[in-house]
């Protein structure tokens, strides 16, 4: 696989309000996501995963705010920019061409009185006007059947559709200008697992024919090992490791990995207990002083409570925030 | 297609049950219209002219409710609404027709003109919500609780007088005939002035609270945030997205609000002596004129359930899942 980086979030801190009330939903998250590779993002509720995603595309609903950081995306042609920095003309070119979204809820990501048809065919317009009526039609209809869904719905309202049928009409909707990178934010949350599955599956198959970089959010770590090359673990708003998909499930470096991983059983290999994460998210008002996750950590000892571990390489293109792996090296 | 006929039916159903409640209870009310008009002519009318009023009320034969409920409708459906005791011999139907108009044109276009400024102003309020627009709702508040009548008696007060342009009363210059032409039009335009601005003023502040509080909760909906991720431009957001589907209970309450037109600005009418239907309805509550109560009701009644049919014609419009297939 090539290495080369598509989307770069460097020191992105992401606030909630402002002043002293300030919420830090997001603290100094560097991430990388390359060339055509599936990178997953998992945690608890509430760890920040979806405001990262908001932050970066510049979506976040007031009160939030980008405190720091930068966000560099590499176009397929010409030089990388800011995308913090974009003019808001620059901005609405740059969104949906170049970064899709799919939504978490996606039951109620279409507008319900609007046709399906119209809905696809107005990024066309937004983005491309010079692009003709009868051309727009033609391209909704070819996405809508890259996604398995008969072309003959283009008609039909959002009511009209059930989840599963919902959600590949979004997939095709965040493919229609064929970007490099399509976030999804736990995209099949609301279906049940058949139809996950399902989605997922075209959806992996459209990225081999495309070539476009995915990033994965989900709190079901189970699916991303499966679906993805690289995962991100996040924890109170920071990341506390990340390391090739197989890597994680092998033998995961921070306790908070290993506590997610232990919560949920393995399709295949021995029966093994269930154990789950003692305690409860950290509340993002008062998070405890240096690693944020020591209070539930089962692992924890002297440095943990005092200061906060920094990302540090962990060997094989992994990386790790833990002073258990800090005394390692 | 399935849906609308059960409205229309639903409708027709209310339809009759409001007029046959409006010819049975002046039945229930003691008294006949002809001992009426002996007390308001205080007995200088002849016996002759007493026999001769039965006649012409239809009270001098014996008929059973049943007769007379068939008979009323046949009446009905002539537009006969019988004969008003305040202007007597004059028909009902011909004061309703009368001064139903000037209500219309007076309420009918203020409650348009309230119902575009109000919801533009809501759209703009909600979607620039932190704005110096939010400057606006303790305004808007303020005049949505002062009732019509009053803000009217302020208006009079301050704005008329001998040498005022706005006359303080009636609908046009005496001595002028209904009629388009360069004397009339001006002339009304003239005196609807100043009821129309204090029905627009107290009821635009309505319009624009339930449009703001619409378009903020609609804000926040995931395909708005679908839409900005689109790259759509703001406008189209706004526009398309936002207030279209915030647009619908508004259009819900314009609807009924078209309803009310006739018989909801009453008092407005009364301190301007509009010559409108409120105005009418004034009059005969105050000469216990049951005929003509009784028809500027059932004009209020069929106008209620009209605006109601078209607020649901346009829900089927505007809002593609209420309707129903097959």
């Amino acid at each position: 696989m090539s290495r080369k980086p598509v989307l770069e979030i460097r020191g992105l801190n992401v606030d909630y309000g402002l002043g002293d009330q300030a919420v830090h939903a997001i603290r100094d998250v560097t991430l990388t996501l390359h060339r055509g590779e599936v990178l997953g993002l998992a945690g608890e509720s509430g760890s920040g995963k979806s405001t990262l995603a908001y932050g970066t595309t510049r979506l976040l609903p007031p009160p939030g705010v980008i405190t720091g950081g930068e966000v560099i995306y590499h176009p397929s042609a010409g030089e990388p920019y800011d995308v913090l920095g974009l003019t808001d003309r620059q901005l609405r070119a740059f969104r949906w061409a170049e970064t899709a979204i799919v939504f978490q809820g996606a039951m109620n990501s279409l507008n319900p009185v609007h046709k399906i048809s119209t809905q696809l065919t107005d990024v066309l317009r937004a983005h491309d006007p010079r692009m003709g009526e009868k051309q727009r039609t033609e391209r909704a209809r070819e996405m809508l059947t890259l996604v398995g869904i008969a072309p003959d719905r283009m008609d039909a309202y959002p009511h009209q559709l059930s989840g599963g049928m919902r959600q590949r009409v979004m997939i095709g909707m965040a493919l229609i200008l064929q970007p490099q990178v399509v976030i999804m934010d736990e995209p099949t949350t609301a279906l049940d697992v058949v139809m996950q599955r399902q989605i997922l599956g075209q959806l992996i198959e459209l990225r081999e024919r495309l070539g476009f970089s995915v990033v994965f959010i989900t709190h079901d770590l189970s699916l991303l090992v499966e679906f993805s090359d690289r995962i991100a673990i996040m924890y109170g708003g920071r990341i506390v490791e990340e390391a090739p998909a197989a890597a994680i499930y092998r033998d995961a470096l921070h306790p908070y990995s290993r506590g997610l991983l232990g919560s949920f059983p393995a399709l295949r290999g021995p029966r093994r207990e269930l154990t789950g994460i003692p305690g409860s998210p950290p509340d993002l008002k008062g998070m405890p002083s240096g690693c944020s996750f020591h209070p539930r950590c089962p692992k924890a000892f002297d440095p943990c409570a005092g200061r906060i571990p920094v990302l540090a390489p962990g060997g094989d293109g992994r990386t790790v925030a833990c002073w258990l792996h800090e005394e390692a090296r | 297609m399935k849906y609308f006929l059960q409205r229309l039916a639903f409708y027709a159903f209310t339809a009759w049950a409001a007029i046959t409640l409006n010819f049975l209870i002046p039945r229930m009310v003691p008294g006949d219209p002809v001992q009426s008009l002996i007390t308001k002519y205080q007995g200088q009318l002849s016996s002759q002219a007493i026999d001769s009023l039965y006649v012409l009320f239809g009270l001098d034969r014996d008929m059973s409710v049943g007769e007379e409920y068939v008979k009323y409708w046949q009446q009905l459906f002539r537009g006969d609404l019988g004969l008003s005791f305040t202007f007597f011999p004059t028909p009902v139907s011909e004061i309703i027709s009368d001064s139903l108009p000037w209500t219309l044109w007076l309420v009918g276009i203020t409650t348009v003109i309230s119902f575009a400024i109000g919801t533009g102003l809501g759209v703009l309020a909600g979607w620039r919500r932190g704005s110096w627009t939010d400057g606006l709702l303790p305004v808007t508040t303020f005049l949505s609780s002062v009732p019509y009548f009053w803000l009217g008696i302020i208006a009079i007060y301050l704005f008329t007088g001998p040498d005022s342009f706005l006359p303080s009363s009636g609908g046009a210059d005496i001595g002028l005939e209904p009629a388009w032409d360069q004397w009339f039009v001006p002339s009304a335009i003239q005196h609807g002035l100043l009821p129309a601005l204090t029905i627009l003023v107290s009821s635009v502040s309505g319009w624009i609270l339930s449009m703001r509080n619409m378009m903020v909760t609609v804000s926040s909906e995931d395909y708005i945030t679908v839409a900005h991720a689109k790259g759509l431009s703001d406008r189209r957001v706004a526009l398309g997205y936002a207030a279209r589907n915030a647009l619908l209970p508004n259009v819900s309450g314009f609807a009924l609000s078209l309803g009310f037109i006739v018989g909801g600005t009453l008092l407005v009418e009364i301190v301007f002596s509009y010559p409108g239907v409120g105005f009418q309805l004034f009059q005969a509550l105050g000469a216990q004129d049951y005929p003509l109560m009784q028809g500027v009701f059932l004009v209020i009644t069929i106008s209620v359930l009209i605006a109601n049919l078209l607020a649901d014609v346009a829900y089927l419009l505007l809002d593609p899942r209420t309707r129903k297939e097959g």
